[in-house]
């Protein structure tokens, strides 16, 4: 599986030749630097790790400073390890290398997105769960419209099953959206732009795969 | 706006560029390619502006009302979307809103905007 790390600009709508709007989000992608490719007979597995987005030196462990400075090159912010990065790349992938979103996806691609899903806070089960609530709002019902209701047999069996569902928290969680298109690629400024909306807010990570 | 999200819409503001700068109250006319089989023709919708919707975005769109046999009909069009042929810019009116939708519940004298003179 082959991926580049980016991150989220923002949303907007382009027209295809039909004249459908597509909404689409903006994402600046790389340029990533191969900083370790793992082999069957080191790892027992293959993978590549990408590095994306500068880092103050003086931000950066000694342990992680000495990893970078395996790859020659500066610390960066966030490490990512694509296992199997696809056969095509096997040449190009060495320690050091930098890897661009031109190289990796073509237009009409369709690529998984990663990322960060926005913080909800302390939500209830209707907004949580997509829970009914109750459903009348008169008939003397008065103050449990978006209650759950029943969270099981008093009796039998006497006890709340683990894991059901009810109020907490909500959002900040990895999420992956599958099967968006890649509408455009833009190699000179590192910008890819595909199609539909991606989790998390702006700036934050983004992870594509194919 | 990120700058890096006007390098995607730039290609748009062209288009933008092309049509007559209109607003809730004015009538124009709009000419709308529509696709039967292989064949292409042009189909005119002419009627007052409603409104402009998200306005200065890629997502722009107008509503434009016209009353025909009695029944009032609205479209909305996106603004820059391929399928636009033209727009032509027929009176100006002078509204002090920026949404007419009380022209909806209005028929004839009632309904009729003032000509802004310049």
């Amino acid at each position: 599986m082959s991926g580049i790390i980016g991150r989220k600009i923002g949303m907007t709508n382009v027209f295809d030749e039909e004249g459908i709007s597509i909404a689409c989000t903006l994402i600046e992608a790389g340029p990533c630097v191969v900083t370790q490719v793992k082999d069957v007979e080191t790892d027992g597995y293959k993978s590549v790790q990408l590095a994306y987005d500068e880092k103050k030196e003086k931000r950066t462990s000694k342990a992680l400073k000495g990893h970078f400075n395996k790859a020659k090159t500066s610390p960066k912010k966030q490490v990512v390890e694509f296992r199997n990065f696809r056969e095509e790349f096997e040449g190009q992938v060495a320690l050091g290398n930098t890897i661009k979103v031109g190289e990796i996806f073509k237009e009409n691609d369709y690529v998984d997105a990663i990322g960060i899903s926005k913080g909800k806070g302390f939500q209830g089960v209707v907004k949580r769960h997509h829970f009914k609530g109750v459903g009348d709002k008169t008939h003397g019902q008065h103050n449990r419209l978006r209650a759950p209701g029943s969270i099981g047999g008093a009796s039998y069996p006497a006890r709340v099953f683990k894991g059901m569902k009810m109020a907490g928290r909500m959002g900040g969680d990895r999420v992956k959206v599958l099967n968006l298109k890649v509408i455009k690629i833009i190699p000179e400024e590192d910008l890819i732009l595909i199609s539909g909306s991606v989790p998390g807010s702006k700036n934050s990570t983004i992870i594509l795969e194919k | 706006m990120s700058e890096l999200i006007k390098l995607i819409e730039q290609e748009y503001a062209e288009i933008r560029k092309k049509y007559p700068s209109f607003k809730a109250g004015d009538t124009i006319n709009v000419h709308v390619k529509i696709k039967e089989g292989n064949k292409e023709r042009i189909q005119q919708f002419q009627g007052t502006v409603l409104r402009r919707n998200n306005k200065s975005t890629n997502g722009e769109t107008f509503t434009v009302r016209k009353v025909s046999n009695d029944i009032g009909i609205e479209r909305i069009f996106p603004l820059l979307s391929p399928n636009i042929a033209k727009i032509e810019l027929i009176r100006k009116g002078s509204v002090r809103r920026a949404r007419l939708y009380y022209l909806r519940g209005r028929q004839g004298k009632a309904a009729r905007i003032k000509e802004k003179l310049k």
